[in-house]
């Protein structure tokens, strides 16, 4: 008696399930508690001080101007799209290109929308220390590099010269360029901007041999002197098959994308986000702030915010 | 004998049937044939990286599929979507439940609860415990890695417990799921992850899932184990009173095995604790996204302080199970008294939720970061040429020799090598499973790669069994150094692996060696542990008859304490390697390379998702074969407890 009464009630259960057509990645029903009156914004935190920069500006506007609660989402750059997907992610405040997963997201899953430029000028190559073009002062030019090789070995370039790159999940094509090019240099990866930074130090202070990816902007130009290496030129579609890059870095225009959900749904906090557009100089204001002078981002943000009142009201919601 | 032609190879006696040769004939000889064939063969056979294999761009054509009918295909909407909605529902509602007791609260809870498992002591710790959390500055992230904790545990139970009341009831099954668990338990962490997004997207609910597989296999494990220990008269006793098999399970096996289900519900929350920090890498909230962020600002003192926080979280939950599991029922009155104490402590705390602040006040907060940073500055810069020195000394010395010899060796006598060597060490069925699982990665088109992960392993794993040998001796020969030693051991293993990570890049850089020295400070703890007690339960009686036959101390550990604990030798030999590869692999967030770098590319790069997919099983199919090498002569089981054991 039990027992049927129980097998009922699991079939119950089941034609009930099957009855709602089953469930779709986007009913994600378990929201944030503790949500704040105008609603939470999920942002997502890749991991380099300039975007924190602009996240934290973001944010604080947000929560100081427009009543929002923000959750900071660290995640690397690729998953922060599928999070847009899944409902983790709300926003991406600093896209570097990625048209295949513009392509994807975008055009064929419509999960995520761009809201516009961020004003940042993005920029990635290959840079060595001032002091090193003084002294081989062909090194410019990719086609010496294989000459200069022995200078870049280090314990973990395998006798090869090492290409010193940052997290493994920043946007590169190092690997194929070593290949393609014929270099006889070896990719090893520091892990994180920080060690990458750190690298770049040293090299200059030490003057210790460094080839390293890196990119702009980045406040560290301000500080240390790095000449980048001449790739072969950009030209459009010559990076279209990852494996295959000959060429250098496209010069970037950052955007924000942002989950189509918050885009029909985020009311003034995606007016703020599609309106949010400064300069180089201003991220690297706050990333300065936040790295070297020991300020919680939340601070810097407040110090920029307060200095420069004209221009984050021109991106305020009417 | 995986590195055959550049070590050494162990004491191993030789088999009885060899009876004219001195023993060590055999494997001088073994070592010689494996050199002569090096040099012959050396370069040709080998299997250079193809990031390009077809099995790879397969891979990603798999997933591709899987993320074009993750809203159409039947499975996904029937099965797996509501897997992941009911994973993310079980979180959001512990976290809901956990952020509305507000911080009194919830410290008040975690008091009563301690009191009522322990009595004032564990109150005591518990109260002190979560108020630390708070005090450091952490209390919203710790909240949060509570909730995932709890979250997993609770589903790993869920499922846990009756598959080990079942396990433990039938042989078969539990012939079954053993070698299941073994497997679930040896894969590294790290290759996890990579399925878990595949199907469950980023985000708690993944976290949670992957948390729970981790967490699960000691709660099946122990339940097993204590439903068979169930002694038989009683049971029969119950039956022949006419207990139906539901009754004698509910009111005879459970009761009786209800203590040491406690320590398999100890041990599982100990597994989740140290698996949810890492699943910050998809989209988990909590402390491990502070240690993300601390790894990639090179922030040593703000990847101590979060790690910290979770040891405090392990030690309140550690403590509260553990005494639960010893608990015995007093009379009436100690009831009373036990929940009466709960009550007051909880009612307390609520009622202090409305009064005190929303967040935990900032002047309670002690900001620690800043000193542990000013002393990891000083030893950076004061330290340099000697922490260079190393690491040039083993990268070198060591990694790039032993990985030229692997990576240059044809496949098939690297094979044969790890074939003869674990046959030796543990048997034929051993030796063949390690083969077979070597032939996987070179099927997989990951060789070099596994090669170079398998070079870290070895010379972390001789590193942290000298050290953890060496320690586990002296701690068992002094009870002075011990009693200093284990508090100690005790926290290093409750920290998170990954915040092991930080102070390692502090010292020494980027690289190999960095992943290897976190590899040594994650794994020698519980070598020495394993070995000291294994030293301990020497007994005495055998001491003192050694003794009194004149034999020195230094003989007296040589001649009888060592040998006589081989087995538990063994073990910390397969405990300290099977952990150094977890960490190693861990160690590609700070440019170790290798197969942990195909990992941790393939979920930030869409191109390489298939190198990473391949990668997370060669490292399963390496971490089954050291395991097997290791497993012991006798064919024993070793019991993989790997944390808290």
């Amino acid at each position: 008696m039990k027992k049927s009464r129980l097998i009922a009630g699991v079939l119950v259960l089941g034609l009930g399930a099957a009855a709602c057509g089953g469930a779709k990645v986007e009913d994600d029903s378990a929201a944030a508690p503790g949500a704040s009156p105008a609603g939470t914004v999920k942002m997502a935190i890749n991991g380099w001080v300039g975007y924190e920069a602009s996240a934290a500006v973001v944010s604080y506007l947000l929560e100081h101007e427009l009543g929002y609660k923000v959750e900071k989402v660290t995640l690397a750059e690729e998953p922060s799209w599928q999070g847009m997907e899944s409902g983790a992610v709300d926003v991406v405040i600093e896209n570097w290109g990625h048209e295949d997963l513009k392509k994807k997201y975008i055009e064929e899953k419509n999960v995520a929308v761009e809201a516009g430029s961020t004003g940042n000028k993005g920029v990635i190559g290959w840079y060595v220390p001032e002091w090193m073009v003084q002294k081989y002062p062909d090194i410019t030019d990719y086609k010496n590099l294989n000459k200069y090789a022995d200078l870049f070995k280090t314990s973990e370039s395998d006798g090869k010269g090492q290409l010193l790159d940052g997290d493994p999940s920043f946007v590169t094509n190092d690997e194929a360029l070593v290949k393609n090019l014929k270099l006889d240099y070896k990719v090893v990866y520091a892990g994180s901007e920080a060690a990458l930074i750190k690298a770049a130090k040293q090299a200059s202070e030490q003057k210790k041999p460094l080839l390293m990816y890196f990119y702009e902007p980045q406040w560290l130009f301000n500080q240390v002197k790095l000449v980048k290496v001449n790739l072969p030129v950009w030209e459009e579609g010559c990076d279209s098959d990852p494996k295959k890059v000959a060429c250098g870095y496209p010069p970037y225009d950052l955007d924000k994308i942002v989950s189509k959900k918050f885009a029909d749904t985020g009311g003034k906090a995606y007016e703020l986000v599609k309106n949010f557009q400064w300069t180089n100089d201003d991220q690297n204001a706050v990333a300065d702030d936040i790295t070297n002078n020991g300020m919680p981002a939340e601070d810097a943000a407040k110090k920029w915010v307060e200095a420069n009142t004209a221009k984050w009201q021109a991106w305020m919601p009417k | 004998m995986v590195s055959a032609p550049v070590q050494a190879a162990p004491p191993v006696p030789a088999p009885a049937r060899v009876r004219r040769l001195p023993r060590w004939v055999a494997p001088v000889a073994g070592v010689v044939v494996g050199v002569a064939l090096y040099v012959a063969f050396r370069g040709k056979s080998v299997l250079p990286h193809d990031d390009d294999a077809t099995l790879f761009h397969w891979l990603n054509d798999a997933r591709d599929w899987v993320d074009a009918n993750r809203n159409s295909n039947p499975i996904f909407l029937y099965v797996v979507n509501y897997l992941r909605l009911g994973a993310a529902e079980v979180f959001a509602l512990i976290q809901g439940a956990l952020v509305a007791l507000g911080w009194p609260g919830l410290v008040g809870l975690a008091a009563g609860l301690g009191w009522l498992a322990g009595g004032w002591r564990i109150a005591l710790v518990s109260l002190v415990g979560f108020a630390g959390l708070g005090v450091l500055g952490f209390w919203e992230a710790s909240v949060e890695t509570l909730a995932l904790t709890l979250s997993a545990v609770v589903l790993s139970l869920l499922f846990g417990i009756p598959l080990g009341i079942w396990a433990g009831r039938s042989p078969r099954v539990r012939r079954i799921v053993t070698p299941v668990l073994d497997v679930m338990q040896i894969m590294p962490t790290f290759s996890y992850l990579s399925p878990m997004v595949l199907l469950f997207l980023i985000g708690p609910a993944s976290s949670t899932i992957a948390t729970m597989i981790y967490a699960m296999p000691p709660a099946i494990r122990i339940t097993a184990l204590a439903i068979e220990r169930v002694s038989g008269v009683t049971v029969e006793a119950s039956e022949s009173l006419g207990a139906t098999r539901w009754q004698t399970l509910r009111k005879v096996r459970l009761p009786l095995a209800l203590n040491t289900i406690m320590l398999g519900v100890n041990q599982t929350i100990a597994a989740a604790l140290s698996m949810v920090p890492l699943t910050a890498l998809i989209a988990a909230p909590g402390l491990g996204e502070d240690l993300i962020r601390a790894l990639a600002r090179v922030n040593v003192g703000a990847a101590l302080v979060p790690g910290i926080a979770i040891v405090l979280i392990a030690i309140v939950l550690d403590r509260m199970t553990r005494a639960a599991a010893q608990r015995r029922d007093g009379g009436t009155r100690a009831q009373a008294v036990r929940w009466g104490g709960f009550a007051v402590l909880t009612a307390a705390g609520l009622a202090l939720t409305p009064v005190l602040a929303q967040e935990f006040p900032e002047q309670w907060q002690v900001q620690i970061v800043r000193p542990i940073n000013d002393v990891a500055d000083w030893i950076e810069a004061h330290w340099y040429t000697f922490t260079g020195f190393l690491n040039d000394t083993v990268a070198y010395g060591f990694l790039n020799p032993l990985q030229d010899v692997l990576t240059s060796a044809p496949w098939w006598l690297v094979t044969a090598a790890v074939l003869v060597f674990a046959w030796r060490v543990s048997g034929l069925a051993a030796g063949l499973v390690a083969a077979a699982c070597l032939l996987g990665v070179a099927a997989l088109g990951l060789w070099e790669h596994g090669m170079q992960t398998l070079t870290m392993v070895l010379v972390g794993a001789v590193m942290t069994i000298a050290a953890g040998l060496a320690l586990g001796v002296a701690a068992a020969r002094s009870r002075w150094f011990s009693a200093v030693l284990r508090p100690l051991l005790d926290a290093a293993q409750t920290m998170p692996s990954f915040s092991y990570l930080l102070p390692a890049v502090a010292l020494f850089g980027n690289g190999r060696f960095t992943a290897i020295t976190a590899a040594f400070i994650y794994a020698v703890p519980v070598v020495a542990r394993v070995v000291e007690d294994g030293l301990r339960a020497v007994p005495g009686t055998v001491m003192e008859a050694a003794r009194s036959a004149g034999s020195t101390d230094r003989q007296l550990l040589w001649k009888v304490q060592l040998p006589m604990a081989r087995g538990s030798l063994l073990l910390a030999a397969n405990q300290g390697i099977v952990m150094t590869l977890a960490m190693v692999v861990i160690g590609a967030l700070v440019g170790a390379g290798a197969l942990g770098y195909d990992v941790v590319a393939g979920f930030a790069q869409q191109e390489d998702y298939g190198k990473g997919l391949a990668a997370g099983v060669a490292l399963v199919l390496l971490g089954v074969m050291l395991d097997r090498i290791t497993q012991g002569a006798n064919g024993r089981r070793s019991p993989h407890k790997k944390r808290n054991a």
